[in-house]
């Protein structure tokens, strides 16, 4: 005898846990089989595009601390980034330094969220999560003492970084490189060779490369598809081109492969941080730039950087204004989410909140 | 590893030579390309050997009051080079263009933001709503007399 099942409707989040803040999701259950996706967007939408074109030049890069909250110290490179091909000027090479070493350091601090939240996920409540933070408020303390802030920083600015980092801040990285090469190798311990999560991730909602070109994704999710692509390489903006590092890459494209990249990555940016260490040279940080900033009219800039997402870029216009004209964010989150059909059609329940914690979304990213 | 960026001549001529009467003009890093047109020229940018632009990065929408922009950039990861086609939409009331959905499937989320906060239409588009604000909401925020 074979047992009927009637299609079912249901909502998960925009409340729910596991979503990474505000996501709706309305899917078609047959049975525990997941058989329609439909992803709804919007819940935490500021109007950033908006505000910008009513904000000056500078006063824009706080905006841009609030997109992926997660990534601040990478968003600010990226629309600085921006305004300097508007403007046409390079930062000094210490500015172009520090901007270098704190984008490794966020990238470290946004994969360990990323990889904490995902084993979470799968129901490894509390232990390696804990692990990540404990290494993330390490991190955030460095900011504190590089700018002030810890999630919001607004610590660059369009032509270089908003201070020089003070001298205690050298020893207080020193010390943090020391301690966070045992913890991450407790976590790798505890993580990598995990025999319940690859049980449980190997193998899972795989993407194919074609697939991941054709959905545009960009990011780790990208290179765990097989594609060696990283704009840090392909494009070297600030003194990426000075570095030494690899770029890793998956081979099936799973839910383990996402993670593993992840993980990797963060011994990357680690090679990127020592070696920015070692090479930064006094100097000045910060071009001496007019405080209300005129790009000429008619020009445009699109900043791109390897954000730990994926690829984020601002797209500006500028009339010969105070403001930008047109401020567009590209934005990786949403646009990796293109894949949530690929990702979860025919998979269970159980997995789905598993896939979506592989993509690493972040709403503020996705609403904007 | 260095990036090749197309210059606006070059696809402008490649476009002319494939499709000829897409192209209304080129400056220095894109081509101008007819708005009816822009799913015919996505096709062949993305297939072409030659050009091999099979990643979409954004599409971005800018309000001149008179016309709209729409901004394509574009990239090959095989021939490592980048690209800009721009197509150019008049009239405030009701400005469409067709979707390129079925040529990048990553198209599907920007189209529906463009739609929701600039009001182009993208024809072609098998799911074209709102996708940041609630279905009902009056007018298109992005567009510069909308406040």
């Amino acid at each position: 005898m074979t047992i009927r099942t009637v299609p079912m409707t249901v909502n998960v989040g925009p409340q729910h846990p596991s979503t990474h803040g505000v996501f709706r999701v309305r899917i078609t259950f047959d049975g525990e089989d997941i058989v329609e996706v439909e992803p709804v967007f919007g819940y935490l939408h500021r109007g950033t595009e908006k505000l910008a074109e009513e904000r000056n030049y500078v006063q824009v890069v706080t905006l841009t601390d609030r997109l992926d909250y997660t990534s601040s110290m990478i968003n600010n490179q990226a629309y600085c980034l921006a305004v300097e091909e508007l403007l046409g000027v390079e930062p000094p090479m210490r500015a172009k330094y520090l901007r270098t070493l704190t984008a490794e350091l966020q990238r470290i601090a946004s994969h360990l969220i990323a990889v904490g939240f995902f084993v979470q996920e799968l129901g490894a409540f509390g232990t390696p999560l804990m692990y990540s933070f404990r290494s993330r408020e390490r991190i955030l303390d460095l900011f504190e003492m590089l700018c002030g802030a810890r999630v919001t920083v607004s610590y660059m600015r369009p032509g270089g970084v908003f201070a020089d980092a003070p001298r205690d801040f050298w020893p207080a990285l020193d010390r943090f490189l020391e301690d966070f090469e045992e913890e991450l190798a407790d976590m790798e311990r505890l993580l990598l060779e995990n025999e319940i999560l690859m049980l449980r991730t190997r193998g899972v909602s795989p993407i194919s490369p074609e697939v991941a070109i054709n959905c545009s994704v960009s990011g780790p999710v990208l290179r765990a598809s097989g594609i060696n692509w990283d704009w840090r390489k392909q494009e070297p903006y600030d003194a990426y081109d000075l570095m030494e590092f690899d770029v890793p890459i998956g081979s099936n494209g799973d839910n383990y492969d996402r993670f593993w990249v992840r993980m990797q990555e963060i011994h990357q940016s680690l090679r990127i941080v020592k070696q920015c260490t070692a090479q930064i040279e006094p100097g000045p940080v910060r071009l001496d730039l007019p405080l209300v900033l005129r790009p000429k009219a008619g020009r445009e800039a699109y900043g791109r950087v390897e954000a730990s997402k994926g690829e984020l870029a601002f797209y500006l216009v500028s009339d010969g204004g105070i403001s930008p004209y047109r401020f567009k964010v590209r934005s990786p989150s949403l646009i990796n989410l293109t894949i949530i059909e690929h990702l979860l059609v025919g998979w269970k329940l159980a997995d789905m909140i598993v896939s979506l914690g592989s993509i690493d979304i972040n709403m503020g990213e996705v609403d904007r | 590893m260095g990036m090749r960026e197309v210059p606006g001549e070059e696809l402008g001529a490649a476009l002319n030579g494939a499709l000829p009467g897409v192209v209304r003009g080129f400056d220095d890093s894109s081509a101008w390309v007819l708005p009816s047109q822009v799913n015919r020229v996505a096709r062949f940018l993305c297939d072409d050997p030659a050009h091999d632009f099979q990643f979409l990065n954004s599409i971005s929408a800018v309000d001149y009051v008179e016309y709209f922009d729409l901004v394509y950039h574009l990239t090959s990861l095989r021939r490592l080079s980048t690209g800009i086609f721009k197509a150019r939409v008049y009239g405030r009331e009701g400005p469409v263009l067709p979707s390129v959905y079925e040529i990048w499937r990553g198209a599907d989320f920007q189209e529906r933001e463009i739609w929701d906060l600039m009001g182009i239409h993208f024809t072609g588009h098998p799911n074209m709503k709102r996708i940041m604000l609630w279905e009902g909401f009056d007018g298109h925020p992005l567009r510069k007399d909308f406040l």
